[in-house]
């Protein structure tokens, strides 16, 4: 019984992961602007790595395998977002700004 | 399934090369470099060459990258058109070499085919022989570092060659005096994120590196793929910390006597087995037990092999990054 729940709850975070790294995908290429798109593909790091790594190691059971997971999680939760802040601050410094606007029509300047 | 998985890379491949050719944006064009390499190494995996693929992951998608990028900084980011005129030659040779490569695909063997005329040669004899050998799993190894051992002291003398090429080209003084001094170093200084996390991960990454350069005999690794972690590791410091501390803590002297204390090991141990009696490069004779002997002898050549590989892709870097970029006029 125990048994297959684990399975269930593995199979249905490895769906979500599935979903967030789709999702992050189609963000990507949906959104205006850098930074938003950079918001849509973070979820791809932090998200879908936790649910993804989360179901593998519930299918994995106590084995040597769960803590080669569990240790690539980590090192892909702290590169994954360090990598993203530090593309953004990159993009900021070399003159990017957000667009101060949410009406998609207005035309304006990217840089300064 | 593994099949399918496959194809799907090697259209991602060609779609990656496609756009890298496309392209006339160098930064774009590095990246998606790099992002070949990683399918690159994927592939390999598929394949089984782990060993290839770690190369190819840390080197190809790694290194490299970095270096482009810093080589970058140097020149333009923009690519220059080409001539009208020479643009038909390139279609000619790229017409000619793929209808000779079409060609060569049809007498090409099936993936895994047992009776491939690769796996008739040779390589019986090295899976057959290198558990009683070398007394180690990892056949890989063994062919790399025993028995093709002069194709390998050749190709470090080549990485030696490289880096001393690029010494040549990129680190001729330009003068002397303080407008030739290296700026103070800015690093990423202001960034507390990236230096906290980089911190965190330089041991690490170090640490590995050496489990990959000793565990070459068990699992996929050895002297290539651990010079290229470790040569990481240094690089990531430099990013992080600036030139200038980088080179204070490893120098340009520590790196070249690296490039060169590796090769010369390599070298040192093909010389001693000759003077013990045998063979250059035969391992046997260095001890009283012929497969412990051919372990220490693959244990040291690797190290030789680490260090030059290590050497050299921080002395390239190096090369690169200590030099002042160029003012373009627009």
């Amino acid at each position: 019984m125990i048994d297959v729940a684990i399975e269930w709850l593995g199979n249905t975070l490895l769906i979500v992961g599935a979903a967030s790294v789709l999702i992050g995908g189609i963000g990507v290429i949906r959104m205006p602007d850098l930074y938003s798109r950079m918001h849509a593909s973070s979820l791809t790091d932090t998200m879908a790595t936790l649910a993804l790594f989360s179901g593998l190691m519930l299918h994995s059971g106590f084995t040597l395998a769960t803590i080669k997971l569990m240790a690539i999680m980590a090192f892909l939760l702290l590169t994954g977002p360090t990598a993203t802040y530090a593309l953004a601050n990159a993009a900021f410094r070399s003159g990017i700004q957000p667009p101060r606007s949410t009406n998609t029509n207005n035309e304006e300047k990217s840089a300064p | 399934m593994t099949i399918v998985f496959a194809l799907f890379l090697l259209t991602l491949l060609v779609v990656t090369a496609l756009a890298i050719v496309r392209t006339k944006n160098l930064f774009v064009a590095t990246m998606l470099l790099s992002i070949f390499s990683l399918l690159m190494a994927v592939n390999f995996f598929i394949l089984d060459a782990a060993d290839v693929a770690l190369t190819e992951a840390a080197v190809g998608a790694g290194v490299t990258t970095v270096i482009f990028l810093s080589a970058l900084r140097l020149t333009s980011q923009f690519e220059r058109g080409t001539l009208a005129s020479s643009r038909w030659i390139a279609v000619i040779v790229v017409v000619i070499t793929t209808v000779l490569l079409i060609i060569g695909t049809i007498n090409t063997p099936n993936l895994g085919d047992p009776n491939a005329p690769v796996h008739q040669h040779v390589a019986p004899f090295y899976l057959e022989n290198t558990e009683a050998l070398m007394g180690f799993p990892n056949v890989v190894t063994a062919v790399l570092s025993s028995f093709r051992g002069y194709d390998t002291l050749g190709e470090v003398f080549v990485v030696f060659i490289a880096a001393v090429g690029v010494m040549f080209i990129l680190d001729a003084r330009q003068g002397t005096g303080p407008e030739y001094e290296l700026p103070v170093d800015k690093g990423l200084k202001h960034h507390l994120i990236p230096r906290a996390v980089g911190g965190l991960l330089i041991p690490f990454m170090l640490l590995f590196g050496l489990y990959v350069q000793f565990h070459g005999e068990y699992g996929p690794g050895g002297g290539f793929q651990a010079g290229a972690i470790v040569a990481t590791a240094f690089i990531l410091y430099a990013i992080l910390e600036g030139e200038r501390t980088a080179l204070k803590a490893f120098s340009r002297n520590a790196q070249m006597a690296l490039i060169i204390g590796g090769s010369t090991l390599y070298g040192a141990v093909g010389v001693v087995c000759m003077l013990k009696g045998g063979t250059f490069l035969d391992y046997s004779v260095l001890m009283e037990d012929p497969v412990i002997a051919r372990q220490v002898g693959i244990i040291i050549i690797e190290l030789g092999v680490g260090m030059a590989v290590c050497g050299a892709l921080l002395s390239i870097f190096h090369s690169f990054a200590a030099r002042k970029p160029v003012e373009h006029a627009k």
